[in-house]
């Protein structure tokens, strides 16, 4: 956990001394067009390499009741018989998490009065549920609303983004809810990182790097914005500058600001080839993205191998006597086999 | 059988994480914890790779010297054969949620027994041979190499996982232990790692038809005498036909069913049912077997194991299948079996019932329909004469299995079955039943004797859900459609629930069916006394409670 705290700082103190002696232009220009082409490669790669395999079987996690006999009502969202129907499963998985929204606890209670001994209550545990939910549309909310520094003018639909993320009109400049949000959140999952002895013990430098990484990420934006502001118009210029492949100087950006970028471009280069790439895993999820319709329609294993098995006629010769005897019907009688 | 603990002391017991990193700790085996490996002879019969003897408990398990390379080589190409693999081992952001979703993680507190870790047993390997970073940085992003322990850490929670796919209901990405354990089994296969309680019935399976080696005439002479049992109680002798050409129906159920109580209750249930029907359907005795122990093993054991039942409906001309109640016998069916073997013979056509002529469009390529289904409508079209009052003694609950739950959605047709032919009902808690059922905690190969205490901890969610409404309820017996639950839960509710008993849905149907022409029935199929209730001379009120049946 530590490890990765000191790694994030480690990455943003280059960014930061990097910047000031000069080497703007490596950590403002090279570094993020060098993210943004291996976020590009590296997730069409990812993709790419589970295209590859094939499904061979069609294994959908049924979550209700099948289509089944018309009296029988089907479950048509958690147990979808046809396309439409696995769409709308996917929808709610990634739109509404729908699967962690079933999510529980269990709880042994070692002398229950109603089962006068051991017994197990499940309770719904929908903290996980609630908090990943707001940081993932936190995250997207923000990552809509950077779009107006890249663009010029700024699309209306970023502008009513932006109304609405800052309808409570508090602050200048004014508050924005999902920058709270995001860092609320990220703080839970990492204090559930932490604190849930079960969670501890499955935890790798792979789960903290990326929560200290967007942490480290959340924070210098929020400082940009509130406390250390930045000379948002100058940086507009910048980034224009970027986007159109006509770099400007950078000179007088505050330091700050190549912390925080350089930050997201670690990130853009870490997301295809960690645990971030769940992002376009979960459409490839062969348990929730298809139909239930095995039955109906014949499912295709390309590397399906020949039939190899015990035959019926391999069989009948095996037990042809005792079979003759129990008067079973045979392809081919005793005597004649026997010939 | 060694002396169980008490299951206050069994929860109790149950030890706190270990200090040291799960990287560090090593699985002990001791007797109890791990099943016995399957015999080098099966293993020859079956051709499977490198049989050979081996013992768990020894440091040395004798496996081929080239053992590293074939895993590697053998785990690289299960990556390119299932996209599952690939993802579930780049996408899971360990978040926990599967953890105590997994019965045995509940009943045993070991943290390798939550899905996730089970999982990254196998992606820390994975890390290690496939990712950018876990070859660069090793241990520090959870990568680490292949090594005896390792492969030993994999035997032992591979069989620690009985298949049930509860995990993968939770998980956010859907991230399947199912598809893991199945794949990991099939590794530890390469090197002739295996069970014997898995094995064994595969061979059997294989050379005889079913899982218990019953040979032909066995099967018929078992089945015969279930026939007279059925005479006995009812003063009818069903028909029992065999290898019937040209009859319409196949009709396949696990072999368990007519060897062992109380699935043999279960079978004379099929026969009263068929018998009353007049249907035209045959039992195969070369396709004896609904089950699939191929299942446990590899992919390939199972479509092998599968491959008979499209064999047979071809060679006797039947229109269409009939499957038993079982368990993973329908995740096969349903999942895997045309894809296996199909598409179904030529000869073969989409089923319909003979009955009501309903037709099953949802099996319009398997052409293979389940039981419950065929019951379930005959009852809705009030073709069946029942009298539920001849199961008055029971007040009954549903125990979903988890392979129809979770790997087909067979929630409420047996539901509405169950609902006509007994008149007390009682579900149990929500996070226990349809699709977040718990395992019976030894599905998958894993209900063998001597990881009874091991099978008592992984039940012990389904167990306790069942006491409960025993206690709370009165509920004093459980019905499933599963094979190995009828095998497993006896033991489960006399240590969970002691007084509850078991029997599987069509024994039900089975007593309460009001047969032409039975003499007045006194006993049940079991051959217990009927209830007070069903010897009353006034028929029952005909038709159905409509109110009662009408599911979720």
């Amino acid at each position: 956990m530590f490890a990765s705290l000191v790694l994030v700082l480690l990455i943003a103190a280059i960014a930061w001394i990097g910047a000031s002696v000069g080497l703007a232009p490596l950590f403002g220009v090279v570094l993020p067009y060098a993210a943004v082409l291996v976020f590009i490669g590296g997730m069409i790669w990812r993709m790419t390499y589970w295209a590859k395999s094939p499904v061979p079987f069609c294994i959908p996690t049924t979550g209700g009741q099948e289509q089944s006999l018309d009296f029988i009502k089907q479950a048509k969202i958690d147990c979808p018989s046809t396309t439409w129907g696995v769409v709308k499963r996917m929808f709610t998985e990634v739109f509404l998490f729908r699967s962690l929204f079933r999510n529980t606890s269990a709880e042994i209670v070692e002398n229950d009065p109603v089962n006068k001994g051991p017994r197990l209550i499940y309770y719904s545990s929908l903290w996980l549920w609630a908090f990943a939910l707001i940081f993932h549309y936190s995250v997207l909310v923000i990552f809509i609303r950077h779009f107006r520094f890249f663009m010029e003018p700024v699309p209306a639909p970023i502008t009513w983004v932006e109304t609405i993320d800052g309808i409570m009109q508090v602050g200048s400049p004014r508050f924005y809810w999902t920058g709270g949000l995001a860092l609320v959140a990220l703080l839970f999952l990492l204090a559930r990182r932490v604190w849930n002895y079960r969670l501890r013990y499955i935890s790798l430098a792979n789960d903290y790097f990326p929560l200290w990484l967007l942490l480290g990420i959340v924070c210098s934006g929020l400082c940009l914005r509130y406390f250390d502001k930045t000379e948002i118009s100058q940086v507009k210029i910048y980034l224009m500058g970027l986007t159109h492949f006509a770099p400007v100087s950078a000179a007088g950006i505050n330091g700050l600001f190549f912390i925080h970028l350089t930050l997201v471009c670690v990130l853009l280069m870490y997301f295809p080839f960690s645990k971030l790439a769940h992002m376009p895993g979960v459409f490839f999820s062969p348990t929730r993205n298809m139909a239930n319709n095995s039955r109906r329609i014949r499912h295709i294993n390309p590397w399906n191998p020949p039939k190899q098995y015990f035959t019926y006629p391999e069989y009948e010769d095996a037990y042809r006597d005792a079979m003759a005897e129990a008067g079973l019907p045979l392809e081919k009688q005793p005597e004649k086999a026997a010939e | 059988m060694a002396k169980l603990p008490t299951p206050q002391m069994l929860v109790a017991s149950r030890p706190a994480f270990p200090d040291k990193d799960w990287f560090d700790t090593k699985p002990d085996f001791i007797p109890g914890s791990y099943c016995y490996p399957a015999k080098m002879e099966t293993m020859e019969m079956l051709h499977m790779p490198h049989p050979h003897e081996w013992d768990p408990t020894a440091e040395n398990w004798n496996l081929p010297e080239d053992w590293e390379k074939i895993l590697c080589d053998a785990f690289a190409d299960r990556l390119e054969k299932h996209r599952s693999l690939k993802l579930f081992m780049d996408i899971c952001v360990r978040c926990g949620a599967c953890a105590d979703k997994c019965h045995f993680f509940l009943g045993t507190n070991d943290p390798k027994n939550m899905p996730v870790l089970r999982a990254e047993l196998l992606r820390s390997l994975y890390r290690r041979d496939h990712t950018m970073l876990g070859k660069l940085l090793g241990k520090r992003v959870g990568a680490r190499g292949w090594d005896m322990h390792v492969v030993k850490e994999l035997f032992y929670y591979a069989y620690q996982c009985t298949e049930c796919r509860r995990c993968s209901l939770f998980c956010p990405y859907g991230i399947d232990t199912a598809e893991i354990t199945m794949i990991v089994r099939e590794l530890l296969h390469e090197v002739g790692l295996g069970l014997h309680w898995i094995m064994d019935p595969v061979k059997n399976c294989s050379f005889t038809g079913n899982h218990l080696g019953i040979q032909p005439h066995s099967y018929v002479e078992i089945v015969e005498m279930l026939a007279d049992d059925c005479e006995t109680v009812t003063g009818i002798r069903p028909k029992t036909p065999f290898n019937k050409k040209n009859a319409e129906i196949l009709f396949i159920t696990p072999s368990g069913d007519v060897f062992a109580e109380p699935g043999i209750y279960t079978f004379m249930g099929y026969l009263l049912l068929f018998h009353e029907l007049d249907l035209d359907y045959t039992f195969s005795t070369y396709a004896s077997e609904g089950g699939n122990f191929g299942s446990f093993v590899s992919f390939n054991m199972a479509k092998k194991l599968n491959a008979k039942m499209y064999a047979e409906a071809e060679r006797l001309n039947v229109k269409w299948l009939l499957g038993g109640e079982c368990g993973h016998m329908w995740r096969v069916i349903n999942q895997y079996m045309d894809t296996y073997n199909g598409p179904a013979p030529a000869n073969m056509e989409v089923p319909v019932s003979p009955i009501t002529g309903t037709v099953f469009d949802v099996a319009k390529s398997t052409k293979m329909i389940h039981i419950a289904e065929f019951t379930a409508d005959l009852i809705r079209h009030n073709k069946l004469k029942l009298d539920p009052r001849r199961n008055a003694n029971l007040v009954t609950t549903w125990h979903d299995s988890c392979n129809p739950a979770r790997g087909m959605g067979l929630l409420d047709e047996p539901r509405y079955v169950l609902k006509h032919v007994c008149d007390n009902f009682v579900e149990m808690p929500e996070n226990t039943i349809r699709e977040q059922t718990f395992c019976c905690g030894a599905g998958s190969g894993l209900n063998t004797e001597e990881i009874m205490e091991l099978r008592m901890r992984s039940g012990m969610p389904r167990g306790n859900a069942l006491r409960y409404v025993q206690q709370k309820y009165g509920v004093n017996h459980m019905a499933c459609v599963c094979a190995i639950d009828r095998a497993t839960l006896p033991p489960l509710a006399d240590y969970w629930a002691p007084g509850c008993t078991i029997s599987g849905l069509h024994e039900l149907v089975g007593n309460a069916l009001v047969m032409k022409g039975e003499a007045k029935r006194t006993m049940n199929l079991r051959q217990e006394d009927l209830p007070e209730e069903a010897l009353d001379e006034e028929a029952p009120a005909d038709g159905n409670a409509e109110s009662q049946g009408e599911g979720r």
